[in-house]
C-alpha cells in the first residue's frame, strides 16, 4: 500500500505565543459550566415573565372543524389564547427552504404533534391547563406513511399547489425533490461483473435528543420590538424566518445566543421562536417557553428514516464495476432540510470508493409521518449503513479479506467523484483502514477479569444478570465513511467576524464577535486559540453571539471550525496589517526592520521572522483600537445537475472508519459493545481534546442507531408511539463501550490551516460497522438498523 | 404552600409553592439556582441530581412539598460541599490561610477565579464538558460516588453514573475526569 498523500500544516505566524492553535486550550465556559453559572435558555428568567405553551394535534392528518378557545381564556392566570386567526400578518408559514410550515394550524393538520394553538399564563401548568381547554374538532383524514401511499394515483396530496422550486422536476407532488446521478454505464459495466450482490435495507428514525430543550425568553422592547434569548443554531436563519411573520423589520428583532444544550441538527429548524416573540408581543409581557421531554420529541425534525436498494458488481479480481442504487427518504409532513439531505444522500451514495458507472437515485417524501431534517451526519448517514454492508456481502462473494477489498477499492486523491467532482486533497481512505485494524483487539472475556465471579456489568444484559457468559459470542466488523463538509450546491455559504485589538489595564487584548453558535462543540474555543495565534496575544475575549454582527452561517455540516474559523482568522489577519501599519507610523523611523522585514506578532510584542523585538504590541496600541468587521467564504460550489447529478457541489469530505467490536447473547438477543476504536483524518488538529471529544460523541451516536435508537411511528396512525426518554433509549456510559482514536492530519491546502471538518464523519461509519460486527458473531443478514432482540432470536 | 429547607447549608423558605411543584422547578425558578437541568422531567435523564440528605435524587421526581426541614445539596453548592468534607469537623480558617488571603477578582463572562470542587476542576481538565447540560447532574453523582468509593474501577464508575445522560461526549473524557479526580483524591490523602 502507498503512504497518503498529504503532509500536517505548518505554522509561523504566532507559534510561539502560547495558548494558540494545535493546542489542547480549555473551554472559556467550563467553569461556568461546571458550577450551574451558564445560562441555558430555560433557565432564563424576568420580572413579570409569563410562560408559554403549545396545543399539539392529537392526531396526524385532519381537517380542523373548529376550535374553540373561550374555556381557556375564562381560566385565571391566562393572558392571552391565540391561534392561526390571531397571526398579524399575511406571512404564516415558514421553512429553512420551502416555506411550507405553518407557525400554528390552519385548516389542516398534517402530522401529530403540530402546533395549534398557543397560551401565555403566568404560571408553566396554568398554561398547560388552560392548553388542554381549547376544544379541537377535527375530520380524520387516511395518513400517508411510506412510498406506495405516497405516489399512490389517488393520494392525497400532503400539500396542494405546491409552487416551490423542486415541483418541476419530481415525478410526484408528494415526492419534495428527486436527485438522479448518473455517470458512466451501470448497465453495461454490470456485465463485466463476476459477482452481483443485491441488498434492501431499513434505516430507523433517529432522535437528536440534545439534553437542553427547546427553550428560550422573549421580552417586548419600548420600540415596538422584540429580544429573543434563544437556543438555536444560525441565529441570522432564525431571524429570516421570524421577523415577517411578527411584521417587524429585522433590526426590530433582536437575537442574543443563550446557552445551549446540545444541538445535532435538531435546532436548524424553528421550534418556539415565533410563539415566544408572538405572544410576548400579544401580551406586552416576557414570555418563556420550555418545552418538556415528551414535547421535544413531537417540537424538532428527526433524521430521515430510509428505504435504501443497492445492487454492487465486482471482478474476480475484487475491483467494483457498478453501484446500482435507490434511496427513499421519508421526508415526513414539512420539508425542512430535506432537499439538501436528498442531495448529500445520493451524492454520496456509494461511499468512499472508486466506482465509474454508477446509477443513483434519491427522493425524499412528504408523508403524514413527523417532519425529519437535519441530524449529525445529513443523509450520509443511512447511505452509508447499506454501502458498508454491500461491501461485506461483496467481499464475501469474492472471497477476500474485508478490510482489503475496501482498501482495493478506496478512493484516493484525485478520485471523480459520482458526481464529476475531484477529489482534490487528502483520501486517505485505506490509510484509516490500515491503522484501525492495526489498533490492539480489547481481551476476550474481560468479565472474567475481575474476579472468580464473571462481572456481569460487562455482560451483554449487564446487572439485569442474564448471562455469566454462556451463549455470549464476539464478533467484529469494520466500515469507513466519507462526509462533505459545509454547504453544499451552490450555497453562498459565507461567515463574519469582528475582531478587535486594544489595551485593557497595560496589556494587549483582542475581542472576537461572532454570531456561531456554540452548542458545546468548542468553536468557542478555537475562535481564542486562533486569535492568539494570528495576533499573537494570550489574553483574548469571546463576544456573546448576537445579530449585532453579520452572519457566521449554521452550526452545522461539520462546518463551523472551517468557515467561522476561517472568518476569524481572516479578520484577525486584516487586524494584523493594521497593527503593523499602526506600529510603521509609530517606530518605523526607529528602526529600519520595520520596512524591510517580515514581521510577526508573538508573544504581546512585534518581531521580525528572525526573533529580534521592535516593539511591545501594548506601546503600537497606547491610545488607539483596531476593529475589523468582515465576512470570509470557502470557494464557491454549484448545483448538481437535475437529470444528471453532475457538479462540483461539495466544498471538501471527510474521512472516519471504525472498528467494532461486539459480544452478543445470542439466545436474549442482546448486544454490548466492548470497543468501537476509530480513525479519523482531521487534517489539522486545532484543539485536540476537542477533537477527540467529537469523534468519540459522533461515535456514539452511531452505536445508538446501531442497537437501540428509533423513534417508532404506528404505520397505521403515523402517531408517535415512544415520545419520551423511558422509551426512546440513547446510549448510557453502561451502554458505551471504550472508543479508542488515532487521529491522522493530513493537510487539505483549500482550507484555512488546512483543517477538515471534523464533526459528522465519526457518525457515519460507527453504525455499520456495530452491525458488521453483530453479523459476524450471529451469522444473521440484518438489513434493518437499529437490531433489536427480536432480530437476533428471530422473534421479529 | 410554603416549604422551608436548606439548600447548600442556607435556610430557604419557598412562598406560594403549588403543590404539584418538583424541587427542581423550586430550585430553578423559586430560588434562583438553576444549575441543576431539565432534561427530561421525568426521571431518566439524570440531569437534575441533587443530594438530599446526602442521597442523590432526581429532583424532577421530588414533589416540593416532601423536602419540608430537609437539606439539599446542588452543583452550585458542590465546591463548598466538597471543601467541608476533605476538612472534616475541624472546618475553619487557619493561619496560614488567614495570611495568605486576597481578594481575588472573578470574571464573569468565564468564571475564572472560582473555586471549584476536585471533580469540577477534573471535568473542566479531561474535557468532560461539551454542552455541558449533562454536567452539573454528573458532577453531583459523580462526586457522592468519590465519597463512598474512592478507588472505583471503571465498572464501578459506569455503573454509579449509569443513571445520568450525556449526548455529547461518548462518555470516555466524563471516565477521564472521574478517575484524574480520583487519582487527585488519593494524592491528596
Amino acid at each position: 500500500m502507498s503512504t497518503p498523500n498529504g503532509t500536517p500544516t505548518k505554522i509561523t505566524q504566532g507559534s510561539k505565543t502560547k495558548g494558540g492553535i494545535g493546542e489542547s486550550t480549555l473551554r472559556p465556559d467550563g467553569t461556568l459550566k461546571v458550577t450551574g453559572e451558564f445560562a441555558y435558555s430555560s433557565d432564563m428568567w424576568h420580572e413579570d415573565m409569563l410562560w408559554g405553551q403549545i396545543l399539539r394535534s392529537t392526531v396526524a392528518h385532519a381537517e380542523i372543524v373548529s376550535i374553540d378557545t373561550s374555556e381557556a381564556l375564562a381560566l385565571p392566570g391566562v393572558y392571552a389564547v391565540m391561534t392561526y386567526d390571531d397571526l398579524p400578518t399575511e406571512v404564516k408559514n415558514y421553512g429553512l427552504e420551502i416555506q411550507d410550515t405553518p407557525v400554528l394550524a390552519h385548516g389542516k393538520v398534517r402530522h401529530h404533534g403540530e402546533p395549534v394553538a398557543i397560551v401565555a399564563a403566568d404560571h408553566p401548568e396554568t398554561a398547560r391547563r388552560a392548553a388542554a381547554k381549547i376544544k379541537v374538532e377535527y375530520r380524520e383524514l387516511p395518513v400517508i406513511t411510506d412510498e406506495a401511499s405516497a405516489t399512490a394515483p389517488d393520494a392525497i396530496l400532503v400539500h396542494e399547489n405546491r409552487d416551490d422550486h423542486h415541483i418541476g422536476h419530481v415525478p410526484h407532488p408528494n415526492i419534495v425533490h428527486r436527485q438522479p446521478i448518473l455517470r458512466g454505464d451501470a448497465r453495461q459495466a454490470a456485465e463485466r461483473a463476476d459477482f452481483v450482490v443485491k441488498g434492501e435495507y431499513t434505516f430507523g428514525m433517529q432522535d437528536q435528543a440534545f439534553l437542553g430543550p427547546e427553550s428560550g425568553l422573549a421580552v417586548p422592547d419600548e420600540d415596538g420590538g422584540v429580544h429573543l434569548y434563544i437556543a438555536t443554531q444560525w441565529l441570522h436563519s432564525d431571524l429570516r424566518q421570524i421577523a415577517p411573520v411578527l411584521g417587524l423589520p429585522e433590526r426590530k428583532v433582536r437575537m442574543t445566543l443563550s446557552g445551549v444544550g446540545g444541538a445535532f441538527g435538531g435546532r436548524e429548524d424553528l421550534s418556539m421562536q415565533i410563539h415566544a416573540c408572538l405572544l410576548a408581543l400579544r401580551t406586552g409581557k416576557p414570555v418563556k417557553i420550555v418545552y418538556n421531554r415528551f414535547e421535544s420529541f413531537f417540537g424538532h425534525v428527526h433524521r430521515h428514516p430510509a428505504k435504501l436498494y443497492y445492487e454492487h458488481g465486482a471482478t474476480r479480481e475484487g475491483k467494483l464495476t457498478h453501484v446500482k442504487c435507490r434511496i427513499v427518504l421519508d421526508g415526513g409532513a414539512y420539508a425542512s432540510a430535506s432537499p439538501a439531505v436528498v442531495g448529500n444522500a445520493s451524492s454520496l451514495s456509494i461511499g468512499p470508493y472508486v466506482v465509474d458507472d454508477v446509477d443513483i437515485e434519491a427522493i425524499a417524501l412528504y408523508t403524514n409521518n413527523p417532519p425529519c431534517g437535519a441530524m449529525r451526519g445529513f443523509g450520509a448517514v443511512q447511505a452509508c449503513f447499506a454501502y458498508e454492508a454491500q461491501m461485506d456481502k461483496l467481499a464475501d462473494a469474492v472471497g477476500m479479506d474485508r478490510v482489503e477489498f475496501r482498501q482495493l477499492n478506496a478512493m484516493e486523491q484525485g478520485t471523480i467523484m459520482p458526481t464529476g467532482q475531484p477529489v482534490d486533497s487528502p483520501a486517505p481512505v485505506a490509510e484509516l483502514l490500515r491503522r484501525v485494524k492495526a489498533m490492539p483487539l480489547p481481551p476476550e472475556q474481560q468479565w472474567l477479569a475481575a474476579g472468580e465471579q464473571a462481572d456481569v456489568r460487562q455482560l451483554p444484559g449487564g446487572l439485569s444478570n442474564t448471562t455469566h457468559g454462556e451463549g455470549v459470542v464476539r464478533g467484529i466488523g469494520y466500515a469507513v465513511g466519507i462526509k462533505n463538509v459545509g454547504f453544499s450546491e451552490g450555497f453562498d455559504d459565507y461567515s463574519t467576524a469582528k475582531v478587535r485589538m486594544e489595551v485593557v489595564g497595560g496589556e494587549p487584548v483582542a475581542t472576537v464577535h461572532t454570531a456561531m453558535a456554540e452548542v458545546g462543540q468548542g468553536g468557542v474555543t478555537v475562535h481564542a486559540q486562533i486569535a492568539r495565534t494570528e495576533l499573537g496575544v494570550t489574553q483574548v475575549t469571546i463576544h456573546p453571539a448576537d445579530t449585532q454582527v453579520g452572519s457566521a452561517g449554521s452550526t452545522s455540516a461539520s462546518r463551523q471550525t472551517y468557515v467561522t474559523g476561517g472568518a476569524v482568522k481572516n479578520s484577525c489577519e486584516l487586524v494584523r496589517e493594521k497593527v503593523l501599519e499602526l506600529g510603521r507610523r509609530k517606530f518605523g523611523s526607529y528602526h529600519p526592520a520595520w520596512a524591510t522585514a517580515e514581521l510577526l506578532l508573538e508573544g504581546g510584542k512585534v518581531v521580525t521572522d528572525g526573533g529580534e523585538v521592535l516593539a511591545d504590541l501594548a506601546d503600537v496600541l497606547e491610545g488607539e483600537s483596531v476593529e475589523v468587521e468582515a465576512e470570509w467564504r470557502h470557494r464557491p460550489t454549484e448545483a448538481f445537475d437535475l437529470r444528471t447529478g453532475q457538479g462540483f457541489g461539495h466544498v471538501q469530505y471527510s474521512f472516519a472508519a471504525h472498528r467494532a467490536v461486539v459480544e452478543v447473547d445470542t439466545e436474549l438477543g442482546l448486544v454490548k459493545v466492548i470497543e468501537l476504536a476509530c480513525a479519523q483524518d482531521v487534517g489539522k488538529a486545532l484543539n485536540p481534546l476537542s477533537v477527540i471529544g467529537q469523534i468519540q460523541g459522533g461515535t456514539t451516536q452511531g452505536l445508538g442507531i446501531a442497537v437501540m435508537e428509533e423513534i417508532i411511528v404506528d404505520p397505521k396512525t403515523a402517531k408517535v408511539r415512544n415520545p419520551s426518554f423511558t422509551d426512546y433509549l440513547i446510549p448510557t456510559i453502561l451502554d458505551t463501550p471504550t472508543i479508542p482514536v488515532d487521529v491522522l492530519e493530513l493537510a487539505d491546502d483549500h482550507a484555512p490551516y488546512g483543517l477538515r471538518g471534523i464533526g459528522e464523519a465519526p457518525t457515519l461509519s460507527s453504525t455499520p460497522a456495530v452491525l458488521a460486527a453483530i453479523r459476524n458473531a450471529t451469522g444473521l443478514e440484518l438489513n434493518r438498523t437499529p437490531v433489536r432482540p427480536e432480530h437476533l432470536t428471530g422473534t421479529a | 404552600m410554603r416549604v422551608n429547607f436548606t439548600v447548600n447549608g442556607r435556610p430557604q423558605e419557598a412562598d406560594d409553592v403549588w403543590e404539584g411543584e418538583s424541587l427542581l422547578y423550586v430550585l430553578r425558578e423559586r430560588l434562583g439556582l438553576p444549575g441543576s437541568k431539565n432534561a427530561c422531567e421525568q426521571g431518566e435523564c439524570g440531569s437534575c441530581t441533587v443530594r438530599l440528605d446526602g442521597v442523590p435524587v432526581c429532583s424532577c421526581l421530588v414533589a416540593a412539598g416532601q423536602v419540608e426541614g430537609r437539606e439539599v445539596v446542588t452543583v452550585e453548592g458542590l465546591a463548598d460541599y466538597a471543601k467541608q468534607r476533605s476538612c472534616g469537623s475541624s472546618c475553619g480558617t487557619s493561619l496560614q490561610d488567614a495570611q495568605d488571603w486576597a481578594a481575588k477578582g472573578q470574571d464573569s463572562q468565564t468564571g475564572e477565579g472560582t473555586e471549584l470542587a476536585p471533580i469540577q476542576q477534573a471535568f473542566i481538565d479531561a474535557g468532560a464538558v461539551q454542552c455541558g447540560f449533562c454536567t452539573p447532574g454528573l458532577l453531583v453523582a459523580a462526586d457522592e460516588m468519590l465519597e463512598r468509593n474512592p478507588n472505583p474501577s471503571d465498572a464501578d464508575i459506569r455503573e454509579a453514573l449509569s443513571g445520568n445522560l450525556c449526548r455529547c461526549t461518548g462518555y470516555e473524557k466524563i471516565m477521564d475526569a472521574v478517575r484524574l479526580a480520583a487519582a487527585r483524591q488519593g494524592e491528596a490523602v
